[in-house]
């Protein structure tokens, strides 16, 4: 093929410079579709008379992974054919779909976003990445930022939920994003035309058209991008005045009368939480709980510090009264509500029938701890019974609830709940409560800014067996840093760190870290 | 069977002469093999390559009509010795791999195929998995063109000069009796585009022609002295020819070169469109091909032609060479070919570019804009506005999405078999403590990656057990091999279990075996369980690596038992047997697996035929969020999400609709005592009249006894 040596008017060597193909990015994971978008993109553009080139990289990214497919797409001329990009340029791209949030914000990053170019279409759901999800605690990455960046860096952004769409019409993404990209009016082809390529695809054609038309719909509406959504609230209504239970309403009084106005909600969490965990009895016990730590909160509040701590405490308290050993685990798999839940989130059909099977692992640990005080700890104490029981008890059962049998294991096991107060596992889970507690309480006066951060450290202690026994040995490793940082400014501020190194990987490897640069710290002090 | 169908660009391949072909470049080379008269195509599979041997897998009649053999290879090594069938008979062949590994892996069979020369033209498409999105270390199939004296072809990446590529290169390898490279990297392979198309050929001389008239000439063995006379004879006979047809053929092309310019830029043809659309960006060149600076477009890189060159440079200040990758071997020849010539032309190349590294739009923009300000400043003249993304990209709201935009390399899908067996290994290692894992190439690489972050090296295909044979001392622990079925077959067997079996090696070998060569598209192996009308299937793993000599085996056919797979791979670790301890964990790769089964079982509910679902789900309020379920997991499933519990404020696990039920989470969290928040949901669609029944007796049983509960329980109202 030679090229074409036109002689232009322009003067400059047969250059025609105006003419500028327009560029599409897309960046999709693997098994979003968008190699399919790629291929709709370029028939639409082939439909209307246009040249059309796209490539991509999928390797190994087909896999999961995250890949961009590009598209080059200019008018034809009788006497050339373009030279067309294999490759997108940060600066040069007039067009680019996100199917996923953070891709949208990858995009960005690559500067393939550019405010005098891009029409960024990206869709707001988050599909998380594995080191968001590995997490001990919250790893989930700020999708605000995204926006943010977009904000500044976008020509245009359109913006909202493609994948709740797309999933209410049956298809995926790439179909609703198209759709989209028709409403955006960012290329110059008619909606029959986008249409077309749909139907030139010939696969998925009805499920593809119907995601179309809601993307389509929903781009054409003016209006400020949507923001990703943030998952639900957290549920903290007030205490209403009664409920018609005695037992309850007198709880509903003590919230009103003995916590401050700031914690109420909270505190009413903590004694439904309670109620259900165990009894009203206990749920008041919980609030007599509370009240003797908030005793001591008048000095603290005077440092602004009241509020904070009373919500905390109400929150922490609850948490750690109520922990999850077997017969909680028993008593919310029974339920009623439950068997309905299961059936939406396996998006059961009402002619289909749902059986339900738990996988569960009790250890003679765990089983020794639920058994009266005494008798746990004589069994303790043998370590040759405790093993010879342990071959029996440890290992995987399936317990098939939805069978009669099955669930009667269950129903069993949850109404020995009345007997969990006098186990083993609750003296020693209260006495842990009480000493976290009076850590906290220690500083309540002098420094209530640790105080709270003592608090929160409860979130360290969580999950069943070995997890649980981890949390337990972070939460131990930090609260040992707590008397060495006393008297310090920055004393909270350490135990903050500490919590949050403690919640990044479950080995505790950054903790150690965090542990080592505060005794480093301390130790130049010291010198 | 490969991952997808090739149905429809198996009809590509029947276009007739004049018709239009669109699609993508490497279905595009397919087609032209079968317009040049093509005799036999040979291949290992492997990205960016798979469909030109997909296509073919799936186009027997049309092969067969015309005559031609197509062969899936054992090994690219296996590939480039079929090639030996042009040497003695004038007959074209064609081969195909994944560069440069590929190329390392066949290049003993290339060199001697190099050394004696051939008859009949003999193409070897090399798919240039460099830059972006690479699995493989960055080097350039162009040391193996230079240290055999094979011509490369590196062709502009449109599919009419890919296809013409495709004819050149068997006309100038019969020219010159030499193997000929044809070089085409990722993008190239993936671009779409299209071309006329030509009517296909049959072979002229046919493989049965050669068997039944057999040639022998030992002046074509690679043996002494016929070796020696190779060498002389590629320097003295083929160079030249080679010189002489790619100068008459005009294989190179120059663009825009008017005689009075005073600078150039030579390029490899593989950057031409990067390069145009550079000087586009400059006000240099356009869409249409049009440029200001003249170009000198090397479609053939080995070898060069000096005078076309030496013709191009003279009378030009200064020329730019365009070369991806280091070393800078085409940079280097060109100064020498100046140099000769006594061409006073200054060469700018590596330092104007970066040494290492894909050119990319803005290295190239950037190397371009360098150039022309060095040299020929006045040709900028009024610049139009140059894209720049840094001004963006310096403003700390876009800067601070560093830290938020999460890395996504490539993981185990959803529901695939070989995350059990990385699930087992991490238990085994909390267990016995960590091991050194020598991994291989394959999907089980991403073992390495979080949230398993096992194995410390890979060699090369199916060299994981060979690569921890010098581990073979006394030590209180052994070291631990992976290797998956499409490497066993590849070398594994041999260089991996036979190697262990006879130096006595003690480790454990771990073989993967999902049924197919899963990562380069799902092809059919050896061992694959599938019935393949054109292949023997269905041979047992375990069997070779007896037959070769091992006695500790294990056969784990289900691999999603984590736990019999956890206790296996501990008594590997700890049993007092010397020699190697393998295990073969098998188990149907579950994107094939879908692809396999959900037409039949979505056909089955539509016929009304009871057919029971599995998903697991996660109980939310059992759930703590510590998500040790991930930890052992990674499936792109099982997520996360907040609720609205005011007492949990770490997100909790949740299960999607996309999970497949293949049971892991469920056998995990029971073999790694995880939490009891895992279900299993039976979903039974097309219920029979018993199931109805037995559902009636039970919801009956079960709500009585939720509503006792429930009655029980004093609580507040929702």
């Amino acid at each position: 093929m030679s090229v074409l040596e036109t002689t232009s008017p322009d003067g400059r060597g047969g250059i025609r410079r105006e003419d500028r193909p327009l560029a599409v990015a897309i960046l999709a994971m693997g098994g979003q579709g968008g190699g399919v978008l790629a291929d709709w993109i370029v028939a639409l553009a082939e439909g209307s008379g246009w040249v059309a080139q796209t490539t991509s990289v999928p390797g190994v990214a087909q896999r999961t992974g995250a890949t961009i497919y590009y598209v080059e797409m200019i008018r034809a001329r009788d006497d050339a054919s373009p030279v067309l990009s294999l490759m997108p340029a940060a600066g040069d791209v007039d067009v680019v779909l996100a199917a996923e949030w953070m891709e949208g914000g990858r995009a960005i990053l690559r500067g393939l976003v550019t405010p005098d170019r891009t029409t960024l279409i990206a869709s707001t759901h988050r599909s998380f990445a594995v080191v968001e999800k590995e997490r001990p605690g919250d790893g989930i990455g700020d999708a605000t930022a995204v926006a943010e960046a977009a904000g500044i860096a976008t020509k245009r952004t359109i913006a909202f939920d493609m994948a709740a769409l797309a999933e209410a019409s049956g298809s995926v993404v790439s179909a609703s994003l198209f759709g989209a990209l028709a409403g955006s009016g960012a290329l110059p082809f008619s909606r029959e035309a986008f249409e077309g390529a749909i139907r030139a695809g010939g696969v998925g054609v009805e499920a593809s058209l119907r995601a179309f038309a809601a993307g389509f719909d929903r781009a054409v509406k003016a209006g400020k991008p949507d923001l990703p959504p943030k998952g639900p609230d957290k549920a903290l209504p007030e205490p209403p005045e009664r409920v018609g239970q005695p037992a309850l309403d007198a709880l509903l009084v003590r919230i009103r009368s003995e916590v401050p106005p700031a914690a109420r909600a909270m505190a009413y969490a903590g004694v439904r939480r309670l109620t259900d965990w165990q009894d009203a009895a206990y749920a008041d016990a919980y609030l007599s709980r509370l009240k003797a730590f908030l005793a001591d909160i008048p000095a603290a509040t005077t440092l602004g510090f009241g509020d904070a701590i009373a919500v905390e405490a109400a929150r922490q308290i609850a948490v750690a009264m109520a922990y999850d050993d077997m017969y909680r685990v028993a008593d919310l798999k029974i339920r009623a509500t439950r068997s309905e839940r299961v059936r939406r989130e396996v998006a059961a059909r009402a002619d289909q029938i749902v059986l339900t099977t738990e996988f569960m692992h009790p250890r003679m640990e765990e089983v020794c701890s639920a058994l009266p005080a005494r008798l746990g700890a004589w069994i303790e104490s043998r370590s040759g019974l405790f093993r010879a029981l342990d071959r029996i008890v440890n290992r995987g059962r399936r317990v098939r609830t939805g069978t009669i049998l099955g669930f009667l294991q269950l129903y069993a096991v949850a109404s020995f709940k009345r007997f969990r107060l006098g186990a083993l596992r609750h003296g020693r889970e209260m006495a842990h409560m009480e000493a976290w507690l009076a850590l906290a309480a220690q500083h309540l006066a002098t420094d209530p800014a640790l105080a709270l951060e003592v608090l929160k450290c409860r979130r360290l202690v969580k999950g069943y067996s070995d997890t649980h026994a981890r949390g337990l040995s972070k939460y131990d490793r930090v609260a040992a840093m707590v008397p060495r940082l006393i008297g310090r400014a920055d004393a909270a501020d350490w135990v903050r760190r500490l919590r949050q190194a403690a919640l990044l990987d479950e080995a505790g490897t950054a903790l150690d870290g965090a542990v080592k640069t505060i005794e480093a710290m301390l130790a130049e002090a010291a010198t | 069977m490969a991952e997808r169908s090739f149905a429809r660009e198996v009809e590509d391949l029947k276009l007739a002469d004049g018709e239009v072909f669109r699609g993508e470049g490497i279905l595009a080379i397919t087609k032209a093999l079968l317009q040049c008269g093509v005799g036999y195509v040979a291949g290992y599979q492997g990205s960016p390559i798979s469909h030109l041997m997909d296509v073919l897998a799936d186009a027997e009649p049309i092969l067969s009509e015309l005559g031609v053999h197509f062969e899936s290879s054992a090994s690219e090594a296996a590939a480039a010795a079929t090639l030996s069938a042009s040497v003695m008979y004038p007959i074209r062949g064609a081969v195909t791999w994944k560069s440069t590994v590929g190329t390392n892996v066949a290049s003993d069979a290339l060199a001697n195929l190099a050394s004696g020369g051939v008859t009949g033209g003999a193409l070897i498409i090399v798919g240039e998995d460099y830059g972006e999105g690479s699995s493989i270390m960055q080097e350039r199939s162009h040391a193996f063109a230079m240290k055999s004296q094979m011509w490369l072809l590196d062709p502009r990446p449109n599919l009419p000069s890919i296809v013409k590529a495709v004819e050149d290169g068997f006309a100038l390898s019969e020219a010159t009796n030499t193997p000929v490279m044809l070089e085409v990297r990722i993008r190239c392979c993936h671009v779409t585009g299209s071309f006329v198309a030509k009517d296909n050929r049959r072979p002229a001389y046919s493989l049965a022609q050669a068997l039944e008239n057999p040639v022998r000439d030992t002046s074509r063995i690679v043996l002494p002295p016929a070796s020696f006379q190779h060498e002389k004879e590629k320097v003295e006979k083929r160079w030249p020819a080679a010189i002489e047809y790619i100068r008459t053929h005009r294989l190179n092309e120059t663009f825009g070169d008017d005689g009075r310019a005073e600078i150039g830029i030579v390029m490899q043809g593989g950057m031409y469109n990067g390069v145009i659309r550079a000087l586009t960006r400059l006000g240099l060149a356009d869409v249409w091909g049009n440029t200001r600076v003249p170009l000198h477009v090397l479609n053939v890189t080995y070898p060069l032609v000096d005078d076309e060159l030496v013709a191009f440079c003279r009378g030009k200040r200064a020329v730019l060479m365009v070369e991806e990758g280091a070393p800078e071997y085409l940079e280097q020849a060109l100064a020498h070919i100046l140099r000769k010539a006594d061409c006073p032309t200054r060469l700018e190349g590596k330092g104007i570019f970066p040494i290492a590294g894909e050119l990319t739009a803005t290295v190239m923009l950037d190397a371009m804009t360098a150039f022309v300000e060095r040299h020929a400043p006045d040709l900028l003249g009024n610049r139009p506005p140059v894209p720049d993304a840094r001004p963006i990209l310096a403003d700390p709201k876009v800067k601070a999405l560093a830290d938020v935009v999460p890395p996504r390399p490539a993981g185990f899908c959803t529901g695939c078999p070989e995350r059990p067996i990385f699930a087992a290994m991490k238990l085994v290692e909390k267990e016995l403590g960590p091991h050194h894992v020598a991994a291989d190439i394959g999907c089980h690489l991403f073992s390495i990656l979080p949230p398993f972050n096992i194995g410390a090296t890979t060699m090369g295909y199916g060299l994981g057990p060979a690569s921890a044979s010098a581990f073979n001392v006394p030590a209180s622990k052994r070291s631990i091999a992976v290797m998956g079925d499409g490497g066993f077959w590849h070398n594994g067997l041999s260089s991996g279990v036979g190697n262990a079996v006879f130096n006595k090696q003690d480790g454990v070998i771990l073989i993967v075996d999902n049924h197919y060569s899963a990562a380069t598209g799902g092809q059919d192996i050896l061992s694959s369980r599938a019935f393949n009308r054109l292949r023997a299937t269905n041979n047992s793993i375990v069997a070779a690596v007896k037959g070769i000599g091992a006695h500790w085996v294990r056969q784990i056919d289900r691999t999603y038992d984590v736990a019999r797979l956890r206790d296996t791979l501990r008594e590997a670790l700890t049993t007092d047997e010397k020699g190697p301890k393998i295990i073969v964990a098998s188990s149907e790769c579950m994107l094939n697996k879908q692809r396999r089964i959900k037409p039949l079982v979505s056909a089955a509910v539509k016929r009304g035929e009871r057919v029971v679902r599995e998903r697991f789900g996660v109980d939310e309020d059992v759930c703590t969020g510590d998500h040790a379920c991930i930890r052992l997991s990674g499936c792109p499933s099982l997520s996360v999400k907040h609720t609205d519990d005011p007492l949990k404020e770490d997100p909790v696990a949740a299960i999607d609709n996309s999970c497949v039920g293949c049971g892991n989470c469920g056998e995990v969290s029971e073999a790694a005592v995880l939490c009891p928040s895992f279900y299993r949901a039976d979903i039974v669609q097309n219920p029979t009249g018993w199931d109805r029944f037995l559902a009636r007796i039970r919801s009956a049983a079960i709500g009585f006894l939720q509503r006792r509960h429930a009655a029980r329980r004093i609580a507040f109202p929702a």
